[in-house]
Order: C-alpha cells, then structure tokens, then sequence
C-alpha cells in the first residue's frame, strides 16, 4: 500500500484549526525559526480515516486471529476495559496536579485505583508491596536489578553478578547489565529446568541477584525452586521472580511464598490489558517487607482519613524511575479486570490456561519431538528437529500457519531448543479453536514429510510473500524521502 | 464466567485426552509447601458493577480545571478521528511486528511514524518509541557514551528536573561523570558549559523550549562541543517543532522527546510516547526497534523489523538498550495526529500556541506586582514572578478552577515565587482574560 | 566446509596468516557459514592495540551477532574498508576478499596457542557432532 506521505496533494488539510482570538500579531522570531518546513502529509480526514483502516487490516491481532505466541500471553482483551479507560475523569488528569500545594485532593480517584491495584497485586504474589511505575517488564526488570544493588551497597556491599539461566528472556541479562551487573549464565539440565550443580558451583558471596521466570520458559514448574532460593539466600543474593509466566500459577502458588524477594508482572499479558502492537505495557515492582524502602518515589500512601497521597519520605529508596505514576490507563484496565474476575475467576484463568496448553501439547506429541514430555504449565515447547531432516524449519511452518489464520507460535526461543516453537494458547481460547490449531499442525507436519516444498513457499495468501530481511539489513531504508530531495 | 469459554463437557473431554483425572492433577509440580499461604481477593463483579465503580471512582478527579499548567506534559486538542483509528482492535490487540506478513499494517505505520519524526526533528533517522521523554534522554546518554567511549555528560540546567532525575538513577550504579550548569531562567549558558567541555566529555545535554520556556539556538554550543569531539543532545518539543529550529538544522547528533503532545490524553501521567532520532551513521548505537523497508522475492515492497542483532533477545547482555515493550500504540497516535495535522496544520497550531502565549504575557503585565520574565523569547510557556508564594497561589487558583502553573519552587531552591504558566491553543481569549482576573483577585486577598 | 593450509586458527573461529611481521585476521569459512548472510561489521580503528584471545571486531547478520577475537596481539596497520559497504564479502569470500585486518604482530611466539589447518578440520568435525 502507498504511505501517507504519497496521498493527497500540495495545500490539502485534514484537521480545522480555530481560528485566532486573540488581539495580537507577535512574530516568532526569525533567528529561531526552523528553515526547512517538515514534509508531513497533506491528506483529508478522510484519506487519514481510510489508509489506516486499511492498514489495520493488514494484521492478525487476537480480535481476528488465533494467537498462540508463547510467553507473550496473547488472551482476549475485554471490551469494557477499553470504557473505563476512556472516561474522561481519568484521561484529562494532569499528573502534576497531586505534586502542587493543596493539589494530592484534586486526584483522589486516580491514587485510589493506583493504590488499590497495589494492593491486588500484593495479595495475588504474596508481596509486601508494589510500584506501579515501570512502563513495561523490561523496566521493571530494570527497576528490580537496581532494588538489588542498592539493598547490597546499604548492607556494604554492591556485589559483582547476576545469574540467570539459559532459558531465560533476553530482557533479563540486558537488564542486569545495564544495572551494572556482569551476568553469569547457567545451563538447563535434562528435565528443562536450571541445572543446579552448576548454579551450586557459581554461587558465591560475589553473586547479588538470581533472576528466574517460574513457570521457566520451557512451561515448567520447578519443583525445586524453593531449594534454589535457600541457597541464594544463604549467601546474601536475593531472588528475582520475573513474572512473563503468571498467567499459569496465579491462584495455585505465589512468588513470595516459595522464596521469591522481587517481582516483576506484566499487565499486558497476565492481566489482559492489550499489547498494543508492542506496547505500551506496565511492568509493576513488588517487594517484601525489608526492601519497601528501596521502592521508587513517590509511593502511594493511603492516610488515616482514608485519602490517598504521594509520599516522599523513603530516603533509601533507589529514586525516580518513571516521570509519574507509571502507565495509568494501562493499570486502570488491569485494575478493572481483576475486579471483575475476583478470587475464583483469577484461578480459573490459570486453571483454563494449563489446560489448554496440555491438551494441545498432548494431541501434538506424536507429529514433532516435545524436548521434555512432563506435564506443562501454560505453554509448551515443540522442536521441528524431526521436520528439519526434511529441510523444513520452524520458520517454514510459522509461515504455513500464517496462510491459514493463525498467528504462529514464538519461534527460536528459548535458544536451548533447536528449531523451537514455544506455544501458549491462553484460557480464553475454546476446545474448538485449540482443535482446528491442532489439526493444521499435524497438516504441517505431514506436508514436511510429503511435499516440504509447499512449505518453503508460504505464506503466499497474504499481502506480501517472505521478505529479505538481509537487504532490509544491509541497504537501510528506514523513512520516506520527497521526490524532490 | 472469567471471559473462559469452557464447558464442563468439554472440560471433562479434555482432561481425558490428556490422560489425568482432574485439573488439580495438572498441577502436580506444584507441591505442598509450593501453595498459596494466603489468596484473600474479593469474588468478581459484573460489567455494569465495576463501571459504576469506577466511574464513582473517575468523578473523585478534578477535570473541571482550566488547565494552564503543563512544564513538559500539554493539554493540547486531540482530533476525534485519533481515537477511531487507535480504537481499531486489529492494531490494539496485535503484538511486536515479529511476524512480518501478517503485520504489515503495523510495520508500515511505524515506518510512517518514523518518517514522521525524522521530519519533525530534521534528522536522519528515527527509532519505533521509547517508553517516555526522560526513558528517551537516559538511552540517548548511554547512546553517546558507547559512540565517544567516553563517560563525562555535561548536563543544561534548562532540562526538566523530572528527567534529570530519571537519568540520575538510571546511571547511579555506573561509572558516569555528571556536570550541571547553573541555574540560569533563560537560554542555556554558554559559560557555564564551555566551562565544562573537554575531550572527556561523551555528550552536552540540551532542551529547547528548556523548563523555564525558553526557545534557543544552540548552533554555537554544538560547534563549540564537536570541536572536542563531544555529541549533544537536544530534548525538543514537538508541537514547538512546527516552527521552531530543528535539531537537525543546528547539527545537532541526537533528539529526543516526550510525544504526549503529538495526541496523546494526558492521563495522570501515562501511556506517553519517547521518541528519539538521530545521524544515519550512529543508528546502529540506537536502541529500540527500527522498521525498515525491503522487497520479497516478486519484487513487492515490504516493512520488517531490522538491525535486529543491536536487540536483547539476540544481544542479551551486549544489548544496547534492555527495552521489549515500547509504547508503539501511542506511536500509532502520533503519526495519526500529524497526519491530520499535516504540513500546515502543524504551523498553525504552533504559531496559535505562541500568539497565545504572548498575549496571556501582556494580559499578565496588567496585574500588579507581577512580572514576566522577558529574557529571552519564548513558545508556549513562561516564567512569571509572583508577588508572594506561588505554591500558595496555586491552591487558591485551583480553588477558583484554573490549574494555574507549576511552582519553580518545587525544584529549584530561591524561586519559591515563580510559576511557570503554559498556554496551548486549547485556551480562549475568553478563559485568559477571566484566568488573569481571577488571578489578579487571588493576589489582592 | 572450506580450510586453508598455511594459516593458524583459533577455537573462536578466526584464521590468521603470518606475512613476515604482519599478519591478516579473518573469520573462517566455517564461522560465515554458521552466521548466514552477514549484514554489517564494525572493524576496529587503525593504530589500535589488539590483544590476543579479546574481543576487536565485530560481525552481525539478520538474526545473530557476534564477537570476532583476534588471534595474535599487534598493533593495527591496516584494515579491509571495502568490507563495511560490502559485508557480502565475508560471506562469498572468507580467505581472500573478506579479510578483516592487518596487525603489526607483538609477539610471534603467541602462535603456539592456535591450531594448525589439520588440527582445526579436526576440531570442527568434532563439534559439528
């Protein structure tokens, strides 16, 4: 499809602007005035209103298709949160207005809904405490890395490494590092999860933080993971619990309880509010009892007359994370979710979601190599490795679901696996839909065997074929330019 | 019902295709000591009960409030036709382009919007978002340090405390000079920051408007900081970009930016949009991701996700940023709104915001013992001198239903009697005479 | 895959071939090969010190990045620009085209720590088992 910026023509507008009222005719001055006027588009409203609708349908989303992206937790979005957000008591709220004098009592309904979200939260994760500042998992990932090193340097000591394991998100040692740890990788042992003579070897007073997800990105519970806490904690490291895979345990085990020090959640994929094409998102930090000083300001305080206010005063705290109170309306709709769902229907969400993904790694496990058979958690990890003899990739059969309505799974990752397909279906999707998935992934696996070339030939049913990602790569074209440049 | 289409039936079907006998049976890892101590949540509400609580909850806000406060976050008009499109659940409800044939809407429009930005800013280059504009200058910083190997920032004090701050803990843990010029109300200080500058210094760190509204030409700072091998920064503001010098054209090697501007709701503080650009020979130190535009094998014009290797999920700890989630959605706004805007649009609505500015400045001047500050020029914000505390005068003016400003004071110690008072093209001849009486009242108690 | 005689290689992939004191550093064939279609390299700065076994190059193709270690310790005297526009070199031409630079070598006794052309077809049958 053209780009906007080929649309319309020279003078067009798509936006009426009021007219000046004011009785005055000051001239910006020249020496600041930019020389070159910016080519943006000259189009109507209309000519805007049509190129995006037709660009929006030009993508699988969950409202159109399947989506079964392992560990991103593609479930339904609910309608009614998407209300709430856009009232505008919530949507013309000034942030700086609770930081004037006299001004924590012109925004009571928003510190409400941020501290009673807080207060959700503690409870599902068996936390102390939450901030609900992080504007996405990596920056809560981010924030928790630096919880750790200031919790270390306020016991004497900084310490020098975060562990992670092989399966981990990249997201983790990207964080670690940028905290200004060195990262010690772990690998994964034979059932999937982190192999712990390994971890028992590189353990040492030196090691500040371990980062796990539980379930792991393999969808495996660690029965072990209490173990592994106690020995972090015996020499001094703290536990960090990122939360990408909550979705399987909400209800039936929480962080805190099993030895976890800091979590991190993502309430665009547990708590349903939309991923947005890739954002915005809301990494929210919870903690326990001994690190709530170290939480970011402000924190939400709720006061003895019941109001709600901002509240300064931790001196240890490691600062100013986000330029507010983190991404509001991304935690109005999580907020609104977990009131409608409560207690029972926040277990049935995880309850729905494992078996979903059992039962399709269940039906699937005859026609592809399942790296580690045991039960799984919300998702679950296939190897094309027996399609691969054929010359047929996990890419390949991505590419065949594409042709087909389905989004397909997260490929190559965990990097542990070859030629992996890590899938999870989420609690929303029917028995219907889960068995329509399947029988197109044994269709796949068959054509691997019987016709591999109709594979290397998708998707051929959608607006483009596959792309050169390598030209796309080594001749940048990253923006439009005028003709007349 | 939990949104779970679930019959028991089907259940029941399931369960026996998996080979257990009950849910719990699915949780076997799970051990004993593994459960919850506690999950003490109240059961669920309908639809109709958690939006009458919630709009209980939204009607405890005041947004009765004339709003002339903004010190980086603006009220400024949102186009209807922003919502419809970003209401469009096929873009809301999709995820990160990975897959390009069936993201090709998403991969173009970010290609629009990066387009959108290098125009904007004059630049090469631009990135697909970052989180927020203080996110944004953080990356930019780290993005220096990696180009000059060097790890000395020279910080303009006309930076806005709120991102000074994030950057400050984001880099308390690293080995990174800061140096910060004094507090001056207008344009930057060339002395102070010449001072500063040496051939360890990564990056000098500029905002034009700076906090205290002023407009600049930092032509001179960028000459004088690339003679020592030192990159700048220059934090922008958009809807000033309408006419305002642009980064590119002062030479300037990285911009950044909040975008909240570009038809983003203020929203108690968030979802905004970071935005950042830069030279085309530094995009590969650039974090975040970048759409490009390429061909597949008939020839057809396509959009993926590149340069993917700079990226935490290939990177890892080599990364050059940690970012996943960006805030691509209110891209989505962004490059809508200007759009809408357009080439004129943009202009206009930026020559209104400054024509509205300088009359609420000689409105002001009419109140006694006010006085605007005039030392340097200004778009749509300013710095006025009130007769006593303007923390105090704030309240009474909230009072009256105007967001008055934002009290200097808040950050910088001795302006206890400044406020800083935004004018967007939102605000009436009508409201600013009315605002200036009020005002006037308020100071005569 | 492709080895050439009369040139040293180290367990990270790199080959280095000695021209009385200087000496040319490259990726192998092996190494291209398991990357894929390599998209962009950042060399290192003439005049810079490398030291053997640590990082000085780096190569990137679309899904995957990579380190490239130099083989010897030296000084930097020259480097392959013609790589940087065409990093398509590296993949059609390892040994030859897709040479990454020329070090003034330090300390020559260094080579004793590399393989030989046999001991590295040996050491890469072994691991592509």
């Amino acid at each position: 499809m053209r780009l906007i910026f080929e649309k319309g023509a020279f003078g067009r507008r798509g936006f009426k602007i009021p007219k000046k009222d004011v009785p005055i005719d000051a001239k910006f001055p020249q020496k600041y005035k930019r020389v070159k006027e910016p080519d943006l588009p000259q189009v109507s409203e209309l000519d805007v209103v049509r190129h995006y609708t037709n660009l929006s349908r030009m993508n699988f989303s969950v409202d159109t298709n399947f989506y079964p992206l392992g560990s991103c937790t593609m479930k339904y979005n609910p309608k009614f949160t998407e209300k709430i957000a856009a009232l505008p008591g919530f949507t013309d709220v000034h942030p700086l207005l609770p930081q004037l004098g006299g001004g924590g009592i012109l925004t009571q309904g928003s510190l409400e809904v941020i501290y009673k979200t807080e207060e959700f939260l503690s409870e599902i994760t068996g936390m102390s405490g939450f901030t609900m500042q992080p504007l996405a998992g990596a920056h809560g990932e981010l924030t928790g890395a630096m919880i750790i090193a200031s919790f270390h340097k306020f016991n004497g000591n900084r310490r020098k490494y975060i562990i992670v394991p092989d399966s981990s998100h990249g997201t983790n040692p990207a964080s670690a590092a940028i905290a200004g740890y060195e990262v010690i990788v772990i690998p994964t042992d034979e059932n999937g999860c982190m192999d712990i003579d390994k971890f028992k070897e590189k353990l040492t007073q030196d090691v500040a933080g371990v980062m796990l997800t539980c379930p792991n990105t393999l969808g495996l519970f660690n029965s072990s993971i209490k173990e592994i806490a106690d020995l972090a904690h015996s020499v001094g490291a703290l536990m960090y619990y990122d939360g990408a895979n909550l979705n399987a345990i909400i209800g039936k085990s929480r962080p805190g309880d099993i030895g976890f020090d800091i979590v991190h959640l993502n309430l665009h994929k547990t708590f349903s509010t939309p991923h947005g094409g890739g954002g915005p998102g809301s990494g929210p930090v919870g903690v326990n009892e001994e690190l709530l000083k170290f939480l970011p300001i402000p924190r939400i305080a709720k006061r003895v007359d019941g109001t709600f206010a901002l509240d300064y005063s931790y001196k240890d705290s490691i600062g100013y994370i986000a330029p507010f109170y983190g991404n509001f309306s991304v935690i109005l709709k999580a907020y609104a979710y977990m009131v409608y769902l409560g207690k029972s229907g926040l277990i049935d969400v995880a309850e729905k979601a494992v078996l979903n993904a059992n039962y399709c790694r269940v039906l699937l496990k005859k026609y592809f190599e399942v790296p580690y058979g045991r039960i799984c958690m919300h998702e679950f990890v296939l190897s094309a490795s027996k399609q691969k003899e054929n010359g047929v990739s996990a890419l390949d059969i991505a590419k065949y679901l594409i042709d087909n309505g389905v989004h397909p799974p997260t490929i190559y990752f965990p990097l542990s696996v070859v030629e992996a397909m890590m899938i999870e279906p989420t609690e929303t999707e029917s028995k219907k839909t889960l068995d329509n998935f399947v029988e197109l992934m044994i269709e796949a696996a068959k054509l691997a065997q019987d016709s591999p070339s109709t594979l290397h030939d998708a998707p051929k049913n959608m607006p483009v074929g596959r792309l050169d990602e390598t030209k796309a790569a080594r001749d940048l074209n990253l923006r439009w330019h005028s003709k007349k440049e | 019902m939990s949104f779970i289409p679930h019959t028991d039936i089907e259940v029941k079907q399931m369960l026996k295709t998996i080979g257990v006998s009950s849910i719990d049976d699915l949780f076997v890892d799970i051990k004993e000591d593994l459960k919850p101590k506690s999950f003490n949540l109240p059961e669920g509400k309908s639809e109709f009960e958690v939006i009458e609580n919630l709009k209980k909850l939204s009607s405890k806000n005041a947004t009765h409030l004339i709003n002339f406060l903004g010190a980086g976050f603006y009220d400024h008009y949102i186009p209807a036709a922003v919502d419809a499109l970003s209401s469009r659940s096929e873009f809301y409800t999709a995820y990160t382009p990975y897959q390009p044939e069936c993201s090709q809407g998403w991969l173009q429009a970010i290609y629009e919007y990066q387009t959108a930005i290098s125009e904007l800013t004059g630049l090469d280059v631009s990135n697909a978002s970052l989180y927020d504009g203080g996110t944004a200058l953080y990356e930019a910083c780290m993005m220096a340090i990696r180009i000059t190997g060097r790890n000395k920032i020279v910080m303009d004090s006309g930076v806005n405390m709120t991102y000074r701050t994030i950057l400050y803990t984001y880099t308390s843990n690293l080995n990174i000079e800061f140096v910060e010029t004094s507090v001056v109300h207008g344009q930057s200080s060339r002395e102070e920051i010449y001072k500063y500058l040496d051939d360890k210094t990564a990056a000098v760190i500029l905002q034009n408007p700076n906090f205290f509204g002023a407009v600049d030409d930092h032509s001179d700072v960028v000459k004088k900081a690339h003679s020592f091998g030192a990159l700048v920064i220059e934090s922008v503001y958009p809807i000033a970009l309408g006419i305002l010098k642009t980064p590119g054209e002062i030479g300037c090697d990285i911009a950044t930016g909040e975008g909240q501007s570009l038809g983003l709701p203020l929203s108690f503080g968030g979802p905004y949009l970071g935005f950042m650009a830069t030279k085309k020979e530094y995009v590969r130190k650039m974090p975040g991701r970048i759409v490009g535009q390429t061909q597949d094998k008939d020839g057809r014009i396509g959009y993926v996700l590149t340069l993917q290797a700079r990226e935490q999920h290939i990177r890892r700890e080599k990364a050059t940023s940690n970012i996943c989630s960006n805030e691509a959605l209110c891209a989505l706004r962004a490059v809508i709104y200007l759009s809408l805007l357009g080439k004129d649009g943009l202009r206009d609505v930026a020559q209104l915001n400054y024509q509205k500015a300088e009359f609420t400045k000689n409105v002001f001047d009419d109140i006694p013992g006010v006085e605007v500050k005039r030392s340097s020029p200004t778009f749509n914000e300013f710095t006025v001198l009130l007769p006593r505390n303007a923390d105090q005068v704030v309240s009474k003016m909230a009072a009256k239903g105007y967001a008055l400003g934002f009290p200097l004071g808040r950050f910088y110690p001795g302006m206890d009697n400044y406020i800083l008072v935004a004018v967007t093209e939102k605000r009436t001849k009508e409201e600013i005479v009315k605002f200036k009486e009020s005002l006037e009242a308020v100071l005569c108690d | 895959m492709n080895v050439k005689d009369n040139q040293f290689y180290t367990n990270e992939h790199e080959w280095v071939s000695i021209e009385g004191s200087k000496a040319r550093i490259g990726i192998t064939d092996y190494a291209q090969h398991s990357l894929g279609d390599i998209t962009f390299i950042e060399l290192p700065e003439i005049g810079k010190k490398i030291e053997q076994f640590k990082q000085f190059a780096t190569v990137e193709s679309v899904k995957a990045a990579s380190d490239v270690y130099a083989p010897l310790t030296g000084i930097v005297v020259e480097v392959n620009a013609t790589l940087v526009n065409q990093p398509e070199l590296l993949n059609s031409s390892p040994y030859e085209e897709g040479w990454f630079a020329v070090i003034e070598i330090d300390n020559i006794e260094e080579s004793n720590k590399l393989m030989d052309a046999s001991a590295y077809k040996k050491y890469i049958e072994e691991i592509a088992h």
